[in-house]
């Protein structure tokens, strides 16, 4: 069992994972660890970190000098393969032309999806983010609480691998002993940020990514998550012995070929390959999930892209896992009697209440920052200090004008130079050349503060998708249409941020071109765009309200289970892959205990 | 160039700067995403070998003629030139990557690449009408004269607007390809993409020297 062709398919397994990004790459892992056998339906081709991830490759080795383009719109190096905003051959649409309701839709073609290139960034959610609605009346209540998600936010922070630290702070949960990794020192201009933000009551703590600082602990982690079962602790042991810790080069984004950081191809896949249990099907558009008699799902149909010709493959039970969207688009396909309007979809709720993360940012260049002694910043890439919403207690006295919180991330130091060169501040209007030029980059390089807003968006009715009735992909298979609308807490969220962040680079004595616009929408990015798209069949308390039960079960099909972002029943404004993670955990628990006791 | 053709191109560029306000590509508009006209023709593609290193005119033909070759080393050098620390930008390969760019495929190229074409094909002109040659045959001093009435954002004379935009689009591009090199790496300062067995932050001396404390403890 391993990389496989439709020809060589097992005829029936135990379970079908439709995607192998973060949430199917977690759930093969849980099942294959377990026994289960799993084929992994993958749209992308195969994809292999050790020998196609450009680890120490410079700009200047890159076409474009590694600047974005339609092809790679993150850049050369960025890990995508076969995506980005438009993925040839495979559209989508947007209902309305007005400024401010386009929804935009990054997807990646390749195994393990979107983990090779995030941000690694891994925030637990709190216990108000669970029950926002009980707070504000806004928005929906999970039915599952912090306590229910918690062991689960253990498990995949020693798994994958989390630095961080505990701050007790407000709604940022800490981590029992021995889940985190050790953080990072922070930079230079993370520092006095850090300094001039206390100044204005901004706490700024190590932020957690899903980077190693050191080697995980091998010895005590495999029997912790599989007592009694030796050969997966064993698997598990010899895995985590072969990750080896980050060596503080080269930008996470473009994957990592030593799986210092966690991706699904160097985390997740590695060991439910070891275990024989796990088939993976590369190239492989899933289409329709098909049903037998007594209306259980009993497989999918799925289109082999290299022969354009369709196939099905059968199962106990499927695992969606295909990102919120694209898995909203697999049910809204899978239509048939009992389910005219879409598979799972009695509540019609199939689509409703996509949401994104509230995104806006602001920046400036800082004197005290410049002519600094060259030392290396790459550390472990990204920001190693964060924000966590800290306005609590404005918020509740109604100071604020909108709901919900943001957290912020830093954008500091002398990073490898590429793209327009942000080192050349042309203080006066005037373009700096000649002698000056080399003398001003030497100045400025690493004078620059960058603050990006992430905040929680509330689930709205004019938010969703739904199938094109006039549009098909080249498969033939109809694509989305996106309805997008922010309210005005997302609005005067984004608006907030602005002002936040100058009045802080001011504190830092810094600059700012320009003063932010006190309109939000000019502040706000675009749906979509920050990629946290969650939401679309949300999880709930009862079918009427909900497409999944508390346990990421579709409540119309109880062997079929949701385990992307799509059960979202709000999106705070932690970053949504470690949820993520942690509930494709506990759904193919739960999966494997109603396997063993016969009831699937 | 005479003052008709400078203002055609005047027209062109100004046109050129309100297209780079519009998205280049989006999933906006009604109908289908980019992605659904097949994508650009003649990139590199969605996938892309990103282990091997590329070089200018790897991918796509390069344009330049060999007038405009000689006149972007040239402005190259008076935008970066050599000193005590680095070479100068042509020196470094600049003046083909700048080749590259004007001659990539993709429609941000396109569109500045016009721009670039046209400043240029202004530069020599009006290096020529000043100064009875092309810029790449005008004296070093002529050079700088000429570079130094476009490098204001807001120049006094709003008709060199555009050649003002001109100049920065083409300041931009040669630094990137300049500090994108090894040499221009070093010259700046950049002293990463080095595996290192323990990140230690910033130096102690240099955190004390800024009034600052390192709390955060491993």
């Amino acid at each position: 069992m391993a990389f496989i062709t439709p020809s060589s398919a097992t005829a029936r397994y135990d379970v079908i994972v439709v995607g192998s990004g973060a949430a199917g790459g977690q759930a093969a892992y849980t099942l294959t660890m377990e026994g289960a056998r799993v084929l992994m339906l993958e749209a992308g081709r195969n994809y292999d970190p050790s020998s196609e991830t450009p680890m120490f490759q410079t700009n200047d080795a890159a076409p474009l000098r590694g600047m974005g383009t339609p092809d790679k719109p993150f850049g050369f190096y960025d890990a995508t393969v076969d995506g980005g905003w438009a993925v040839p051959g495979e559209p989508y649409t947007n209902a309305s032309t007005e400024e401010g309701r386009q929804f935009k839709w990054w997807r990646a073609r390749m195994l393990g999806g979107r983990t090779n290139h995030w941000g690694r960034i891994s925030l637990r959610n709190g216990p108000y983010d669970f029950k926002p609605r009980s707070r504000d009346g806004l928005g929906f209540d999970w039915p599952i609480a912090y306590g229910d998600v918690a062991p689960y936010y253990d498990k995949v922070e020693m798994l994958i691998g989390v630095f961080g630290s505990n701050s007790g702070l407000e709604n940022t949960p800490d981590s029992p002993e021995g889940c985190l990794l050790p953080p990072p020192r922070a930079r230079i201009g993370e520092l006095l940020a850090r300094q001039r933000g206390r100044k204005l009551g901004i706490p700024v703590i190590p932020i957690r990514r899903a980077v190693l600082t050191r080697p995980l602990d091998h010895r005590s982690i495999p029997a912790r998550f599989h007592p009694g079962n030796e050969k997966a602790q064993r698997i598990l042991a010899e895995d985590m012995q072969n990750r080896a810790a980050c060596f503080w080069a080269t930008e996470c984004g473009r994957g990592c070929s030593i799986r210092a950081n966690y991706q699904a191809t160097t985390v997740h896949l590695p060991p439910a390959l070891a275990t024989g249990n796990l088939d993976i099907l590369a190239n492989a558009m899933a289409r329709e999930v098909t049903l037998d008699p007594a209306g259980r799902a009993a497989g999918v149909v799925y289109v082999d892209k290299k022969t354009g010709l369709e196939h099905h493959a059968s199962a106990r039970a499927v695992v969606l896992a295909a990102g919120a969207c694209e898995t909203v688009r697999l049910l809204l396909n899978s239509k048939s009697s009992r389910f005219p309007d879409g598979l799972a979809n009695s509540s019609g709720l199939v689509g409703r209440y996509i949401m994104d993360t509230v995104g806006a940012d602001w920046g400036g260049q800082v004197p005290l920052l410049e002519s600094l002694p060259p030392h290396n910043e790459d550390g472990a890439g990204g920001g190693h200090v964060y924000v966590p919403w800290w306005l609590y207690g404005e918020q509740k006295a109604g100071k604020l004008g909108f709901a919900r919180g943001y957290h912020v991330e830093f954008g500091t130091g002398k990073g490898m130079p590429g793209g327009d060169p942000p080192y050349l501040p042309d203080p006066g209007g005037r373009t700096s050349y000649g002698a000056r030029l080399k003398e001003d980059a030497r100045r400025y390089y690493g004078s620059f503060v960058s603050f990006t807003g992430r905040g929680e968006m509330i689930p709205n009715a004019d938010s969703f998708c739904e199938i094109d009735p006039g549009v098909v992909d080249r498969w033939g298979i109809p694509v989305l249409r996106f309805h997008w609308k922010w309210s005005e807490h997302e609005i005067r969220q984004a608006a907030h941020m602005q002002r936040t962040f100058a009045d802080w680079i001011e504190a830092m004595g810094g600059k700012s071109s320009g003063a932010p616009d006190a309109d939000g929408r000019k502040a706000i990015a675009p749906g979509g765009s920050i990629i946290h798209e969650v939401g679309g069949t949300i999880m709930g308390g009862s079918p009427s309200g909900s497409v999944t039960n508390p346990w990421s079960q579709a409540w119309d099909v109880g062997n079929l289970v949701i385990a992307d972002g799509g059960v979202f029943a709000s999106n705070a404004d932690k970053n949504p892959t470690l949820t993520i993670m942690a509930l494709a955990w506990r759904a193919a628990d739960r999966l494997l205990e109603e396997m063993r006791k016969g009831n699937i | 160039m005479d003052r008709r053709a400078a203002i055609k191109w005047m027209l062109a560029a100004t046109a050129g700067a309100m297209l780079a306000k519009a998205p280049s590509f989006a999933a906006g508009a009604p109908g289908t995403s980019a992605g659904a006209a097949g994508g650009p023709a003649a990139g590199y593609g969605t996938d892309p070998d990103l282990v091997k290193g590329y070089k200018p005119g790897d991918l796509w033909p390069l344009t330049f003629t060999g007038a405009q070759r000689r006149e972007v080393a040239a402005l190259c050098d008076v935008v970066i030139p050599a000193d005590g620390h680095s070479p100068s930008a042509s020196a470094l390969g600049v003046t083909d990557f700048i080749d590259e760019f004007v001659s990539a495929p993709y429609p941000d190229n396109v569109r500045d690449g016009r721009m670039i074409l046209d400043g240029l094909a202004w530069l020599d002109g009006e290096s020529a009408r000043r100064f009875g040659a092309v810029f790449a045959e005008a004296s070093d001093a002529q050079r700088n004269a000429l570079c130094e009435d476009i490098s204001r954002e807001a120049p006094s004379n709003p008709d060199l607007k555009p050649a003002a935009d001109f100049f920065r689009r083409f300041r931009n591009l040669a630094a990137t390809g300049f500090y994108t090199t090894p040499a221009g790496m070093k010259d700046i300062g950049y002293v990463g993409n080095v595996p290192l067995a323990r990140f230690d932050g910033p130096p102690a001396d240099l955190v004390e020297k800024l009034g600052l404390t390192d709390e955060v403890k491993w």
